[in-house]
């Protein structure tokens, strides 16, 4: 028996050595027992071959069994678990199960559920501006599942920016604030589908609302609010409104189409140069874009999904220095100049 | 009579809205204005009569984003 035993290490050394598989090892000592055994049963009784290895056939016999039972056992067992644990590639979650889970709270709501977020995710949304509003609608708007955003922008970052501009970092600065944004939803939710637009949004640009289902508006300046609207009057797409100054903000959507007043309606003339000052002349308090951006963002998901009573033919202010917010309710004007001559 | 214009107590004399505004020398052409949180058109102003404890809004608009 010593014998076998010294022999079995030494080839599992050997092997060891010349770097032979474990299962040649494995095979080599195989063989050996097998040499073992034919030799218990063709040498005669009281051989000194014999009598060295423990005459005894049948014990030799046994131990060959207890191996192979070993053997067998384990490969069962690995059998079992192979089954049990799934390949590599399966392993890793398929896109629809890390969409059940990254909008789980989305399909959990009554309002939403699993078809509003296949809305969302089938939306097209037209986001004009990137700046303070622009921020948090884009962000949210990702971040809830929105398929398609379109972002347009003729603007660079600035270091002014960023006290509420809070898609853009100091690393930003001097980028155009459409590929900032960009990066940013990349980092944030990959699979939405990002088209920036790095140019004012124009009478030139305006046949680019009819590829979206939606415009949110977060500009700067009149001029672009009303050439917005004019845009989404003559493609009859929604229009959700923001806008701010200093401490206070309006919001609301516009969609004549569908039998509201369009934001023309409410506002027929722009002021004065110089009577409402913009945010880089009057200032404006940090978290307000936050305020108002999220509430368009909130609006485009009810809008979207159908969810509830959107501001539709209501325009909110919010008022952040005295901390009161206040409705009132908006019709259609049959002389607007904008969507009047249009009216149905 | 006391209205509230814009969230803050008023005392005006005029009837109407357009009377108010013109007292309170809101002259801007770019206001819109909403009377009990009902918005009046510029046309109506001038026959949109007042009343006391009225809610008076008087909205500029932003061009801030």
């Amino acid at each position: 028996m010593l014998i076998f035993i010294v022999l079995s290490v030494a080839i599992w050394a050997v092997g060891a050595q010349m770097r032979l598989p474990r299962r040649l090892r494995w095979a080599l000592i195989g063989v050996l027992y097998l040499g073992v055994l034919l030799a218990m049963a063709v040498l005669p009784q009281g051989s000194n071959l014999r009598a060295g290895l423990g005459e005894s056939f049948a014990e030799w016999a046994m131990l060959g069994v207890l191996a192979a039972l070993v053997w067998g056992y384990r490969r069962l067992l690995r059998r079992i678990r192979a089954r049990v644990a799934p390949p590599a590639e399966v392993a890793r979650a398929p896109l629809e199960a890390a969409d059940l889970t990254r909008y789980a709270r989305h399909i959990l709501l009554r309002e939403i559920g699993g078809m509003g977020q296949k809305r969302l995710q089938e939306a097209r949304v037209l986001v004009v501006g990137a700046g303070g509003l622009g921020s948090p609608v884009i962000q949210y708007l990702a971040a809830a599942g929105v398929g398609t955003l379109g972002v347009i922008d003729d603007d660079v970052v600035e270091g002014s920016n960023l006290q509420r501009q809070v898609i853009h970092t100091p690393a930003d600065i001097d980028l155009p604030k459409v590929f900032s944004a960009t990066r940013s939803v990349a980092a944030q939710n990959p699979s939405v589908v990002v088209k920036p637009y790095n140019r004012r949004f124009d009478a030139s640009t305006a046949a680019l609302v009819q590829d979206y289902d939606l415009v949110i508006d977060g500009t700067d300046t009149f001029e672009t609010r009303y050439a917005v609207n004019a845009a989404c009057v003559a493609g009859g797409v929604a229009l959700i409104s923001g806008a701010i100054g200093q401490w206070e903000g309006q919001v609301s959507l516009f969609h004549p189409a569908s039998g509201g007043p369009c934001y023309q309606c409410l506002f027929p003339q722009a002021p004065a140069a110089g009577l409402a000052p913009s945010c880089a002349e009057g200032g404006v308090v940090g978290p307000l874009p936050g305020v108002i951006g999220t509430m368009m963002a909130l609006e485009a998901v009810k809008h979207l999904t159908g969810a509830g009573d959107t501001l539709a033919g209501r325009l909110l202010i919010w008022d952040g220095l005295y901390a009161e917010n206040r409705v009132i309710k908006i019709a259609r004007r049959a002389d607007c100049a904008c969507c009047g001559a249009r009216a149905a | 009579m006391h209205i509230t214009v814009n969230a803050k107590p008023h005392d005006i004399s005029a009837q109407t809205l357009a009377g108010a505004l013109a007292e309170l020398g809101v002259v801007s052409p770019a206001i819109a204005t909403a009377v009990n949180g009902l918005f009046v058109a510029r046309d109506a102003r001038a026959t949109t009569r007042l009343a006391a404890g009225d809610r008076v809004e008087i909205l500029a608009p932003m061009q801030g984003g």
